[in-house]
């Protein structure tokens, strides 16, 4: 075993800091109050190479590895998660995806410029009426000869109107339900798409979430990925180690808000004494450090598996799992520590803590990556 | 045009300053090492100088220990063409200037940060100027290269001064010279790996420094807050507890 990180991950792990303490911290708190989309920081981020980070040199990524992703993705969220899942989703949805299972052509038209991040990418699999239950996908694709034709809406898309390549998932086989399924690229500007209004969330709010709705788009068939029907394995093996991105996510939320805590702690005087000499308060801060540790080390484990070319399903969702579920214990009890300043904005903490909220949901929730750990332990 | 640009090794400024039991030497355990701010600023500006076209090829040069070797990496990550880690302990700025002569003959430009943020000696670049006997410019805070021609800008009492200098230099520069150093990118990191990072031996020289020990300095006494309308009893403190009246 050996826990040491390569001199090029601790460079990469810096330089996601530098980037995040330097810039995102600077505007974080104004564009969350607007809804703003970080359009110039994915710009400078995409010029850094992070929105491509583990796309091979060849498809004109960074070439780095999943526990690079992790280190970066920690720095990036304990500031702004907002940029953080527009980095996730671009990373270990939509440019792992293609890189992984889409042909040459396909390849070299849409992941290149989405690995160089000149353009974003949207994961489209969410619905109205399907959301955990992922096999029974409204949205049709009908199989036209030539081309798809696409209808139906998809709920929650993170980058849904920033995105210029969208990978959807539609039915072509309803009687074969989930193996009827497809995965497609699609232009965001394809006639018969339309883009919904920004969702008003309650937290990571400066990133952009719709609804998109299909009427007759047409799409080429050469823009389906993989073979007829492969579309329900697809999203599955995506969602798999896009999983990883969101733990790292929720790891940087956590993290981030325990840097803050305790730095507070050690100010804030309270008794004749800083607060963090007061042992109720000393030990909170303890019980987050060990949480935040093992949270930390699933999420390198599951990114070590994936870089090894281990299975990861049982690994990927115990670090979402876990990484979620103490995010929100962490920056609950950030904001108890801070008390009545962590109730307001400027201190940071209570966005953290609305921030939280979402990986417990979003990319399978807590509660869907139990069934997958079950699972595993029923089948072993 | 060839520009070497003088590294320093030094401690991450948030470090918590630690000496060994004797007081004898700092601790370095748990040290996250850096590029030296200002020889940071330094290189920053002799890439802006190369992307605009005046500039061939910039080399960085470091009087260090293997450890170093991160550090010198992530100047080739954010743009540094050469490394070169001349293999000893940077005993004090005299030992370092005469190792960095035998590596710093070919430039035309040589940088050298006002200070490192360790000893805060300010002493290699001149000393160095000095042995290879070429001109030296301290407290440099602007330099433009236009058609080959190098015009800097210092700093000065009450103004600033502009002067053409013939090459080769070499410049200490200061607060101005460069706003935000760059940060890597994956491109660059993996470039990096491709970079050379030569390690020279030491040569033969005797450091005219030695410490003899270490201590940090007194705590800062606790800031005493005197309503703004009591004047009286602010000077009464600045007179009778700071003694500063």
């Amino acid at each position: 075993m050996n826990f040491e990180f390569t001199e090029e991950q601790l460079m990469i792990q810096q330089a996601a800091r530098d980037y995040a303490q330097r810039e995102l911290i600077q505007d974080v708190l104004e564009r969350e109050e607007k809804a703003e989309f970080p359009a110039r920081h994915v710009k400078n981020l995409a010029e850094l190479g992070f929105l491509g980070m583990m796309v091979p040199p060849e498809y004109d990524g960074g070439g780095m590895d999943s526990v690079s992703y992790v280190l970066a993705m920690e720095e990036i969220a304990k500031v702004d998660a907002s940029v953080a899942v527009i980095m996730s989703v671009n990373n270990s949805l939509v440019c792992f995806g293609l890189n992984k299972y889409a042909n040459e052509e396909q390849k070299q038209k849409y992941l290149k410029p989405l690995a160089r991040g000149e353009v974003i990418g949207a994961f489209l699999l969410s619905e109205p009426e399907a959301g955990s239950d992922a096999t029974h996908q409204y949205t049709s694709a009908e199989d036209k000869g030539d081309y798809y034709l696409l209808n139906g809406t998809k709920n929650w898309i993170t980058n849904g109107s920033s995105a210029s390549t969208y990978i959807v998932m539609a039915q072509t086989h309803p009687e074969k339900r989930s193996h009827g399924i497809n995965a497609f690229i699609v232009e965001k500007d394809s006639p018969g798409i339309t883009v919904g209004p920004h969702e008003n969330k309650m937290g990571m709010r400066s990133s952009d979430t719709h609804s998109v709705m299909f009427t007759d788009v047409k799409v080429p068939k050469e823009n389906r990925i993989g073979d007829d029907g492969f579309g329900f394995i697809f999203a599955m093996k995506v969602l798999e180690a896009g999983r990883i991105g969101i733990a790292s996510q929720a790891l940087g939320i956590a993290s981030g808000a325990f840097e803050r805590a305790t730095s507070y702690a050690k100010e804030r005087k309270a008794f004749g004494t800083e607060i963090i000499n007061h042992q109720s308060l000393a030990f909170k801060l303890s019980d987050m450090a060990v949480k935040i540790e093992n949270a930390r080390n699933l999420c390198l484990k599951a990114a070590w598996l994936k870089d090894n070319h281990k299975p990861i399903t049982v690994a990927s969702a115990m670090a979402k799992q876990y990484a979620a579920d103490i995010a929100m214990e962490v920056t609950t009890e950030a904001v108890q520590i801070h008390g009545g300043y962590g109730y307001v904005k400027e201190y940071h903490v209570e966005r953290l803590m609305r921030e939280a909220k979402l990986t417990q949901i979003y990319e399978g929730t807590s509660e869907i990556q139990k069934i997958i750990i079950s699972r595993s332990l029923i089948k072993s | 045009m060839k520009i070497l640009v003088l590294i320093s090794n030094v401690p991450d400024t948030t470090t918590k300053v630690k000496f060994t039991g004797d007081n004898k030497s700092f601790d370095t355990t748990g040290v996250q090492w850096i590029i030296n701010p200002w020889d940071e600023l330094a290189l920053t500006r002799a890439l802006e100088l190369k992307d605009a076209g005046a500039v061939e090829k910039i080399t960085v040069a470091n009087v260090g220990t293997k450890i170093t070797e991160p550090t010198l990496r992530k100047a080739l990550a954010v743009g540094a063409d050469e490394a070169i880690r001349i293999d000893a302990e940077p005993s004090d700025a005299f030992y370092v200037a005469t190792q960095l002569t035998q590596v710093a003959k070919d430039y035309d430009l040589i940088m050298a940060g006002i200070e490192s943020s360790d000893y805060n000696g300010s002493g290699v670049g001149g000393m160095l100027a000095e042995m290879l006997g070429i001109n030296s410019v301290s407290a440099v805070s602007g330099i433009e290269i236009e058609n080959g021609n190098m015009t800097i800008h210092r700093d000065i009492d009450g103004g600033s001064q502009t002067l053409t200098v013939p090459t080769p230099l070499v410049v200490v520069v200061q607060k101005g010279i460069a706003i935000d150093p760059r940060i890597p990118s994956m491109r660059g990191i993996m470039m990096a790996r491709k970079k050379p990072l030569n390690v020279v031996p030491a040569v033969d020289a005797t450091p005219k420094t030695t410490f003899l020990n270490y201590e940090l300095p007194p705590p800062k006494a606790a800031c005493k807050m005197v309503d703004e309308d009591n004047a009286k009893e602010l000077l009464r403190l600045l007179k009778e507890e700071a003694k500063v009246l």
